[in-house]
Order: structure tokens, then sequence, then C-alpha cells
């Protein structure tokens, strides 16, 4: 299984080992690079260190450690250094920083968790940044540190109407021992943070300026592609025609390569559906897409074994089947396991009890497709690998991973491997799955030459590592007066289970239990936005509306009784949502949606879930025309502590609502004999324009609380708020994703 | 391979390509302009879109050799620094997040406004609906073509 306990790789703050750089650097060169020219880019880069660097002549940037995949940290993590640091945001320059393990800590995209696990980290860079710029004033003006204030990037001292720009102390601040036990501003004092900033690439988004990984370029550069089996359950055998191919217009190579070498214990990351692929090299995407074209491979079905992971000491052997697996088959195989024992993974109460004395019992089971992640920029990268070195280039979600997987395959130390971020042009999971890096890498060792991979629509797609499929049964015990006295959920993944034992409703009923399953498949899986939270939130909030109904019940006050009876006197020591943020949730979409005063005549749809440690809820209002939902409104409340940068914030919510509500109506992956049944945009369905939402409004609650995440909580909640207005507005309910296709049956 | 005198941005460029090439990969690879994006190969998303003669098509399915005279417009054409009214909008309405789907959402509005430039919601949407964005900015980029095509910001102030 490839989850991951993120806090188990947290490692010391950076700061504690010293790691703020207050450089002074002499050559400033536009900084958010434009990945074209090597030379330039190792001009930019290679100098470059820690959090905050300011020149003498008072240019101040600010690094952002984490890749930026459409999140928006690039902009709200300089937003918090600068915070502290009191500077003018308009004015310092924010810098992509590389991989850099000596100067930051948990560089990736993953678990909606770069500003909650940053917070303390960036705040104290900032802080620490500018302490030392006063103790360098106070030291050269020989006054007291005492009578040293700050305002946007000057250094004041009243009593001697002293004062210097930030750039001016810069370089007797960088001789400064690092401060620590810096004192940090109080909530109340902010003034960037709480405040929109656009996003910081926004301007060389819209002109075009290259950005991403697939812009890179630089002299002497070929393009790759590869090719990899037509169906899953197959692997290479030989090409069968590589001198015809080297014979084509712009070919300079063809031969298979190897990602994985057989004793290579893989970690959380090093997953790929094929281990085996061809490259074809050239020197132009379209000529290298002609000679894929024609060149024929021989494929074999691949034997069943045994894939041992270490997951940080952590030994487990994941049982990978043989077989060219069809989607039908996966549906009788999770009938067959839901009348199964499954894993106990939480008992409270006399489960048997509850439902033998129960005056109704309802019983609904849920399914979810596999779903491909269809990132907007295909899988790409450059790769140039010498004996000396490696040099990778591109977007990608958990770079420091990747380049362990890359130094065992590469016999290469990690000193000589350097991995530049470039913006991603989405991520949602897949690119934490970055064996196209490896395959990049090992491409360009054996043609000796920069290469770019790049993969079409139809590989990206094809390449397997998907959400993975799954299927819910949930039971709800209600008893003479409509009480819910029994819960129970029995859930299954394929080939991961997507269950989180202590999670509302545990906590609210007397007698719960939860059990899970997997069911064995040769096809890969990753995480995708959200992951498994964006099933389970799908099924249990349906089924909740389900027994709500049952139980006569407005839905939202059934389920805020619950949360009533975990905060008063929860059941069970391990719940691990705080009952009563949660309810301030529900009580502001409540309140914001009008849902009181419009539930009797509107459409309306309610679900909510917590994950990521953010609270989300949403009431969803639609009418059917012409057997076609239109989506009028979406109201969304959220509780993510502070909200960073509002306005991005919002943007993040309105994009999880529309990138679910399509994942919900016209998402799934399926498979014949092996072969994934979509391969494009033609046959994968993906939301559009006029399919979205017509108003999407977001609150936030508003509180003191340390951020929590916000790329993926509001997400989950919506395939159920849907529904559960589908439900309202058909008098249908939905079982299965995708809805469209069972709105019309 | 043949040689083409393209109409760029209203700059004339000689590429001598196969040509079958598409649009897309000339301009990519061939003229060194990246704004324009590869998404799908198949005209199914739109991240490719540029203009022919002031209308939007898809360059990854635009074979050089079709292109003859007409003049291509691309993003890196409409301004170099985002000062292009529809730029302006995107940069006000704080539109994308990945944003690589952007510079074809961009490129598509354009052409809409150009050709309507009081377009309706429906208008907006079977002009756009080819343009996917998988991180859902879609409400963003219709506030946008509509405070370009309102004589009001979306601040009240005139423009």
């Amino acid at each position: 299984m490839t989850t991951l306990n993120r806090r188990s790789f947290l490692k010391a703050s950076a700061l504690s080992g010293g790691g703020l750089l207050l450089s002074s650097f002499i050559k400033v060169t536009d900084t958010r690079p434009p990945v074209v020219d090597k030379a330039e880019m190792q001009m930019v880069f290679n100098q470059l260190n820690g959090f905050v660097k300011i020149t003498a002549d008072n240019v101040i940037k600010i690094m952002s450690p984490n890749p930026e995949g459409g999140q928006g940290v690039k902009t709200s993590m300089p937003m918090i250094v600068a915070e502290e640091l009191d500077v003018d945001f308009s004015k310092i320059i924010i810098e992509q920083a590389d991989l850099d393990t000596k100067h930051f800590t948990r560089q990736f995209i993953g678990g909606s968790q770069a500003i909650h696990q940053g917070w303390k980290a960036l705040r104290t860079a900032g802080a620490t940044a500018r302490q030392m710029l006063m103790e360098a004033a106070a030291k050269t003006w020989n006054v007291p540190l005492e009578e040293i204030s700050t305002k946007l990037g000057v250094l004041h001292h009243k009593k001697s109407n002293k004062s210097a720009k930030y750039g001016e102390m810069a370089t007797a601040a960088a001789q400064i021992p690092v401060p620590k036990d810096v004192k940090l501003k109080s909530v109340k004092d902010f003034k960037i943070i709480g405040k929109s900033q656009r996003n910081v690439d926004l301007e060389k988004i819209v002109s075009g300026k290259p950005l991403f990984g697939i812009d890179t370029k630089v002299e002497g550069m070929k393009i790759a592609m590869i090719v990899h089996p037509p169906a899953m359950g197959l692997t290479f055998k030989a090409v069968q025609n590589e001198l015809a191919i080297k014979k084509m217009k712009g070919i300079v190579a063809v031969f298979p390569i190897k990602i994985f070498n057989d004793d290579y214990e893989k970690t959380f990351f090093d997953t790929t559906q094929f281990n085996e692929v061809v490259a074809v090299i050239g020197n132009s995407t379209w000529e290298v897409m002609q000679a894929k074209k024609s060149l024929k491979v021989e494929w074999k079905e691949a034997e069943a074994y045994a894939e041992k992971r270490n997951m940080n000491g952590r030994k487990t052997t994941l049982n990978i089947p043989a077989g060219l697996e069809s989607s039908a088959d996966h549906a009788k195989k999770f009938v067959e396991k839901m009348t199964q024992s499954a894993n106990v993974r939480r008992k409270d109460g006399d489960i048997e009890t509850a439902f033998t004395n129960a005056a109704k019992v309802i019983e609904r089971t849920y399914n979810g497709p596999f779903l491909a992640h269809n990132c907007m920029e295909p899988m790409n990268f450059f790769a140039h690998v010498t004996d000396e070195k490696a040099e990778l280039i591109g977007p990608l979600q958990k770079p420091e991973f990747t380049e362990q997987a890359l130094s065992a395959r590469l016999g290469m130390p990690l000193e000589k491997i350097d991995i530049k971020m470039t913006r991603l042009g989405g991520g949602f999971g897949r690119r934490s799955y970055a064996h196209w890096l490896i395959e990049a890498a090992l491409i360009s060792q054996q043609v000796k030459a920069p290469i770019k991979l790049i993969y079409t629509r139809e590989d990206d797609m094809t390449a397997g590592i998907y959400r993975p499929a799954y299927a819910a049964k949930y039971r709800a015990a209600l008893d003479a007066d409509n009480n819910l006295i029994g819960f129970h959920v029995k859930v299954g993944g394929m080939p991961q289970s997507p269950l989180a034992p202590n999670r509302f409703p545990a906590g609210a009923v007397d007698n719960y239990l939860a059990e899970d399953f997997t069911i064995d498949t040769n096809l890969t899986v990753g995480s995708y936005r959200a992951p498994h939270s964006n099933f389970m939130a799908a099924a249990e909030q349906s089924f909740l509306d389900e027994v709500a109904e049952t139980a006569g019940k407005d839905p939202i006050a059934f389920r805020l009784a619950l949360l009533k009876r975990a905060k008063e006197n929860p059941v069970g020591k391990n719940n691990d949502y705080d009952a009563d943020r949660f309810a301030k949730v529900l009580e502001l979409v409540r309140e914001k949606s009008n849902w009181e005063n419009t539930k009797a005549t509107k459409k309306l749809g309610f679900s909510a879930y917590f994950c990521h440690d953010s609270y989300a809820a949403h009431v969803l209002d639609l009418e059917m025309k012409d057997g076609i939902p239109i989506i009028n409104k979406v109201f969304c409340a959220i509780d993510c502590g502070i909200v960073v940068n509002p306005n991005a914030a919002k943007n993040m919510a309105e994009g999880g609502i529309v990138d679910a509500i399509g994942a919900a109506m016209y998402g799934k992956m399926t498979f014949t004999k092996g072969v994934p049944d979509a391969n494009n945009f033609h046959n994968f369905r993906m939301i559009r324009h006029n399919e979205a939402p017509k108003a999407i409004d977001v609150f936030f609650v508003e509180n003191t609380e340390d951020p929590t995440g916000m790329g993926e909580p509001a997400y989950p909640p919506v395939h159920a708020a849907l529904a559960n207005a589908l439900y309202k507005a058909t008098g249908k309910r939905l079982y299965q994703q995708p809805f469209n296709e069972y709105l019309q049956t | 391979m043949a040689k083409y005198n393209l109409k760029i941005n209203g700059k004339t460029q000689q590429v001598d390509v196969d040509p079958s090439t598409p649009m897309l990969w000339v301009l990519r690879d061939h003229l060194n302009m990246v704004g324009t994006k590869f998404g799908c190969g198949m005209a199914q998303c739109g991240a490719c879109t540029v203009h022919l003669d002031g209308n939007a098509v898809r360059s990854c399915s635009l074979p050089v050799s079709v292109v003859g005279k007409g003049a291509i417009t691309t993003i890196e054409g409409l301004s170099a620094d985002a000062t292009h009214p529809i730029q302006k909008a995107w940069l006000e309405h704080d539109v994308a997040q990945c944003g690589y789907c952007q510079s074809g959402q961009i490129m598509s509005a354009t052409a809409l406004l150009k050709n309507n430039p009081k377009p309706t919601d429906a208008d907006i949407d079977a002009a756009m609906s080819g343009n996917i964005c998988r991180c859902g900015t879609y409400l963003r980029i219709k506030e946008a073509i509509k405070s370009v095509a309102s004589p009001l910001t979306p601040n009240g102030g005139k423009k």
C-alpha cells in the first residue's frame, strides 16, 4: 500500500540546523526563471540557498520551497515568510527553490500539508531573518537591539533618527549567528496573511512564458517518447522493427529501458505500471510521434509476482497477480468480497444487538470506478545524465523520494543528482509517481545527450496509476424513535482500502463497526486528489442523507445532532475530528445557503466531510432540464484555520467543486482484457465550461487556528451533495459513479 | 521536408519541416514559442488554441501545409507584457491555478470577443467548451470574459 505517514518524514526544522542563510548574493537575474537556457539556469540557481536572500542594493528574494502545481504555494508560502520579515510583498522577488534537503524539509505536494506543516518554519524563517537584520543594525549603529524597529523592509532607530534599508545591512546580517527562539507576530498584527495576493506567476501564465517542464529546451536536446504495453498485465518481449525505425527521418535511437531493477526495494512513490518500456528518441516531437506509431513491439503476459516495498523501514509485500483483467470481473470480485469476512478496524458497543433490536435497518452499497488523473500537462521530464552528474528539470510532486529512487537506479550518489522543479501543469497525485523521471534519466544516459521525455495524452492516460476502484456497504440501525443506534461500514478497494475508521460518524454512535478489505489487481493505483476520502465522503454522505430521510429528519439537523453527541459524550477515544469545529461548518453553510427557507422549494443537496485537517460542507442547488442537471449554485463552508491567501483559497474551493462534479458525473476508467477503455479526451469525459455550476459561494469560518489543508478538503463532499440534490430533483438515489450513466437508466 | 513562410504574430518566419507537422510542434519545437500548449493531440482539449485569420483553431490538428498565407496569432502575439485587455482581465480575476490550459483558454476567449463583443453566458459556454481545465477555473474564466465584454469592471468602476 502506498500510504504514508507524512509526519514520520518531518525532520527537525530546517532552521534548527542553521538552515536559514541570509546571504548577500551578487548577481540578480529575473528569478521566476524560464526554464529555457541551461547556462542561465545554472547562473540563477547554483549560488543560492535558504529562504531569504537580500542583495546589498536591496533586492529581497524569498525562496518558495515546495513544488507549485496550482495549489498556490508559490504565492502563499512566501507570503508567510514576508509577513514575519516585514517587507512589502509586491516588491519582493519570489523564486522556486530546487530540491535542497539541506535547507528545506518536506519539499513536496501531498496531503494538503504545505501550509499546515510549513506554518511555523516559514514564519520562523522570516522572523529570524528580520532579527538578524535588526541585530546587524544595532551593532552597526552601536545602539541597543531593543530600540530597533522595522517597517516594510526598512530598519529604524528612532532616538538617533537613523534608518537603513534591509539591503544596507544584509552583508553584516549574514555574519550574525542564527538566533534561536525568535518572537513571532501575533495573529492580530498580520498585514500580509489574510489579504489576497495574486498568483505570483500569473503574468507569465497569461503571456505564454515558459514555466512548465514541457517548455524546457536546452542546446542539443533530443526528444524522447516511450511505448508501453497496450494492456495491463503485459510486459516487454522484443522490438521487431528497430532498423526500420532508426532509418526514419529525424530518429536517433530505439531501445528498451528497465525502470526499476529486479532486486530494488520500492519505497512510497516508486510505482509504475510497466517496468519495461521502449524508448524512441529523435530530433523533434512530431518525428518521434511518427516513429512511435510505426514501431512494432512484441509483448508477453507478465507473471504474477510479489512486489517488495520498504516504507521507511516498514517492509510490506504487495501481491501482483498475472492476467488480463476486465472491469466486469472486478465488479464480481467486489460482490464476492462483500459476503466474506473483512478486517475489523474499529468496533464500539454491540453492533449485532443494535441491528437485531432495530426498528428500521437501511443497507446500501456504493461503487466508485478507477479514475485517470488527466493533468493537463502530460507527463514529461528533462534529463541530462553524464558519468559525472545527473541534471533533471521538470514537474513532480515528491522530488526527494524520486531522487533517492534515481540514485539507487543509476548507482549515483545523491550529491551528484540535481533536481530542478518547474511549475506543474496539474498534479492531483499523479506526479507523485515520477517513474518518467527515471525513464528520462535512463534514456539520456544511454543516448549520451540531454533529452526531454514527453508522454502523449494516450501514454499518459493508459500508463496506469489510477484512483483505486472502491465499493462500500453501509448499514444503519434506527430505533423506534428514529435514533441512530447502529452504524456499520464495510469497504474495500482495489488494491487499497479507503477506510479511515475513526472519522465521523465514529464517536457519535454507540454501536459502530468499521471493517475493510482489499482486492489484488495488476493495475497500479496512486493518490488521486483527496485520496480515499474522495470515495468515502461520496458513499457515506449519500448514505447519511438516506438515513436522515428514513428517520424523518432534516439532513443537516440529523448530522448536527450526531456531532453534538460526539462533542458532549463521545464514543471511544480515537475520534480524529473536532466535533465542534465540524458542526460550525454545517451551521455556516446552512445559514449562508438559506437552507431552512429554500429546502422545500429548491432541489438542494447537502454533504460535509472532514479530511486533511480541514472541515468542509456544501449545499448544492440544481434543476433538471431535458434530463440534464443544471447546477445553479454551490454554497461551500470551510474551516481551514487562518486563511493565508483568501482569494486563492476561494479559487481552490471553486476548482475542487468543479473538478469533483466532473469526476462524479462523468469520470471512469474501465478495462477490457487489460486494455484501458479510454485513452484521450474523446472517450474520457471531463467536465467542461457549460457543465460547471453557474455560481459558487465560498465561506470561511473565521478563527485563529493554525492553517490547515485547502488543496483537497473542498473536493470529497461534492459527490454526495450532487447525488443528494439529484435525488431531490429526480427521485432517484445514485449508488454508482459516474452518475451520468445511472441517471439515464 | 518543405520550406514554409509563415505569418506568425505579424512576422514572417521560415521553417523547414515535414508538411504533416502540426502548427503546435512548428511553434514549440521549431520556433521556440512554447506558450501554445500540448494537451491531447486530437483537438479535444483546446490547450493548443491559436488564431488562424482571427478564428480559434486547435494547432495540434492543423498541419503546417494548410496554413498557407493565413495569419497565425499565438498567446505571445497578444502582448508580451500581459497588457492585452483579456490578459488584464485574467490578472484581475486571478483566474489560474496550475495555469497550463490558460493560454488556450485566453486564445479561445479572444477569438470569441473579437467576433461577438457582447457574448451571453450561452455564447461563452458554446465558444469555450472545447477548452478543458482540470483545475476547474471555469467560473473565473467566464467572469473574466464578461468583464471585458461589459463596460464595468467587477469592482463596478469604469474601464
